[in-house]
């Protein structure tokens, strides 16, 4: 039972990285119904502008807690600019064009970004500077352990979770989005500026992705210019599996898949890993094509 | 119809005719090793573009899974030459039966969600053979097969490709061809004119299975080696940008994207660190000015005899949107 619960705490850790990732995806799709692949490798670059950004402050001599805070708020701010011009230059001229081609596009960003990061910093891993020291700390006297980095991790991602709650519910520029999602022509017809909304859906995915890559370098120590593509590829697992455009459902099916992941690999089974997320995967989506959360659309006739 | 038998012996008049000139080139050494590697995977590349152009741009099911198709046909034709010395022929043909029977199993639960919903499902089914494969040891799990007799030549890819491409092209032209057009076109129209849209999704996307799984064997049996990485998503992506590069729905367009992608690929590997990036730039440049592909719904001019003629085929090959 302890090895159990001590695996989901660990699941969740690694369900919240995929759930901020996640969220990206399912705000994106909400809006321009778009699976947009480079979020992954936005991921990727948010990571490495952490890695840079972290050295440097460190190096200045901050102490940990300033140097964390600092390079989580640079690299996501410079990832949020990153997806705005994505947005502008590859996506926008396809607004009107087939979904398809609109997919194609992604997946031509996706590989422009992780090319660009190998031919920038080399195809190798670089190791991620540890910023905190790693504490370890038992629950309640029992063996089960929680590391600092992981409550850190959890910390952040509710903080984060907050932030986009308030953001969506209560500003000007969450209304304008949940409009736009749910009618884009009456939302432009209600004077909605649908490409500003556009851009702010995608500053905001991508500004969560980033923080998800800093915090996955905090875990795993090590980043390479291809380490979006799994873990993008789940987290988009986690936004379907949770209902593909709500923002719960997103937190949910990250956090799912996560403790699912874990829990396969402490079996033993830990190469079919990713097989059980795809089957569970297309489990959900036979008997609940929606999602979780998802809403059942009916078809027009 | 007689128009129609003409011009299609006349096609392949010509292509035995582009068969002929490139295997007297071959016998007299004009064209080198690397040049008939390059003319292997175009043709591969060409049987896995039409195939997927028949699930997609014909029929309008997004399917990000074909590489899982192409990788259950290598692997069975790998083995069955390898472990039980099975002649070239026959273990290709089984390897595209079963990769049929996949397709058949794969598309029975799948093809009751239709858009991006198709796509997430095919691309989850892909990455899970991808992933079977890699986890068991008799296909040899990561390091994969290796010592494939590489018994492809130029005349048997030819008339792979050729039977293939005939095969399909005609079933478009056929009522089951028509029927899969309505179901693109319109899926809620079609099944109230009395088109069983679930059997013709499924008879789709087996032939599509079929061809791509023969094209996995004898792409196995061209280079020697296959591993599950070979067979990724990133894989079905090539094939889906070589079938939208041409453009969806018109099987000349596929030939002609499996052509350039194969070519694009194989020049810019003297440039190994900026290979990806132009790649990348060409795909999205591709996408924003030119998103109905390379032919759109244009087709070869030399077969176009008479303009109804070519009316009635710009009816069948239409550009529709999946």
């Amino acid at each position: 039972m302890e090895y159990f619960i001590q695996q989901l705490i660990n699941g969740i850790s690694v369900g919240s990285i995929y759930a901020l990732i996640a969220l990206g995806y399912t705000m994106v799709y909400g809006i321009i119904k778009l699976i947009n692949f480079a979020h992954g490798d936005v991921f990727m670059v948010g990571s490495f502008i952490g890695l840079y950004s972290a050295k440097y402050l460190a190096n200045a001599g901050l102490p940990p807690i300033v140097v964390l805070l600092l390079s989580l708020i640079i690299s996501m701010t410079i990832s949020a600019l990153l997806g705005i011009s994505i947005e502008r230059l590859a996506y926008k001229p396809l607004r009107k064009s087939t979904r398809i081609a609109a997919l194609i596009t992604a997946i031509g960003v996706s590989f422009l970004l992780e090319y660009t990061g190998v031919l920038i910093l080399g195809p190798q891993a670089k190791g991620f500077p540890d910023i905190m020291d790693k504490k370890q700390y038992h629950l309640f006297g029992s063996s089960i352990q929680v590391e600092s980095n992981q409550i850190m991790i959890l910390l952040t991602t509710i903080i984060l979770m907050l932030v986009l709650q308030y953001i969506v519910r209560y500003t000007k520029t969450g209304k304008a989005m949940r409009a736009v999602s749910f009618d884009v022509e009456a939302a432009r017809l209600m004077g909605i500026n649908v490409d500003r909304t556009i851009s702010a859906t995608f500053a905001i995915g991508s500004a969560l992705a980033a923080a998800a890559g800093v915090i996955f370098g905090m875990t795993y120590n090590s980043v390479d210019p291809l380490m979006g593509v799994m873990p993008g590829l789940k987290a988009f697992v986690a936004a379907v599996l949770g209902g593909i455009g709500s923002i719960p459902g997103a937190l949910v099916g990250g956090l799912l898949l996560g403790t699912v992941e874990t829990e396969i690999s402490s079996l033993g089974f830990s190469s079919w890993r990713d097989g059980v997320a795809f089957a569970v995967l297309i489990l959900i989506l036979i008997f609940k094509p929606s999602g979780l959360f998802g809403k059942n659309v009916r078809e027009k006739v | 119809m007689k128009k129609i038998n003409k011009k299609f012996w006349l096609g392949i008049l010509i292509a035995l005719a582009f068969y002929g000139i490139v295997k007297v080139l071959l016998t007299t050494g004009v064209l080198s090793d690397v040049n008939q590697s390059m003319l292997l995977l175009i043709g591969v590349n060409i049987m896995l573009a039409v195939s997927l152009n028949l699930i997609t741009g014909i029929t309008g099911q997004f399917s990000i899974g074909h590489a899982g198709f192409m990788s259950v046909g290598a692997y069975t034709s790998a083995i069955l030459t390898l472990d039980y010395n099975v002649p070239f022929i026959p273990a290709i043909l089984a390897g595209g039966l079963l990769a049929a029977v996949f397709g058949v199993l794969i598309g029975m639960p799948t093809l009751r969600l239709n858009g991006d919903y198709l796509a997430i499902a095919t691309l989850g089914f892909g990455e899970i053979i991808r992933i079977i494969m890699l986890n068991t040891e008799y296909v040899g799990g990561a390091s994969g097969l290796s010592g494939i007799p590489a018994k492809t030549t130029w005349t048997m890819l030819f008339f792979f490709t050729l039977i293939s491409v005939v095969l399909i092209n005609n079933f478009i032209r056929s009522t089951h061809g028509r029927a899969c057009i309505a179901i693109r076109e319109n899926e809620i129209a079609a099944e109230a004119m009395g088109i069983n849209t679930t059997r013709y999704k499924i008879i789709a996307f087996t032939i599509g299975a079929l061809f791509a799984g023969m094209a996995g064997g004898l792409s196995a049996h061209t280079f020697y080696v296959i591993t599950p990485g070979s067979f990724n998503f990133l894989k079905s992506f090539e094939i889906i940008v070589m079938v939208v590069l041409g453009g969806l729905g018109s099987t000349a367009g596929s030939i002609v994207g499996a052509v350039f992608v194969t070519l694009l690929y194989t020049y810019l590997r003297e440039f190994p660190e900026w290979r990806m990036i132009i790649y990348s730039i060409v795909l999205i440049l591709m996408m924003i000015f030119r998103p109905s592909g390379l032919l759109g719904v244009s087709k070869f001019s030399f077969f176009k005899f008479s303009k109804k003629e070519a009316k009635a085929n710009d009816a069948i090959e239409s550009s529709g949107t999946p």
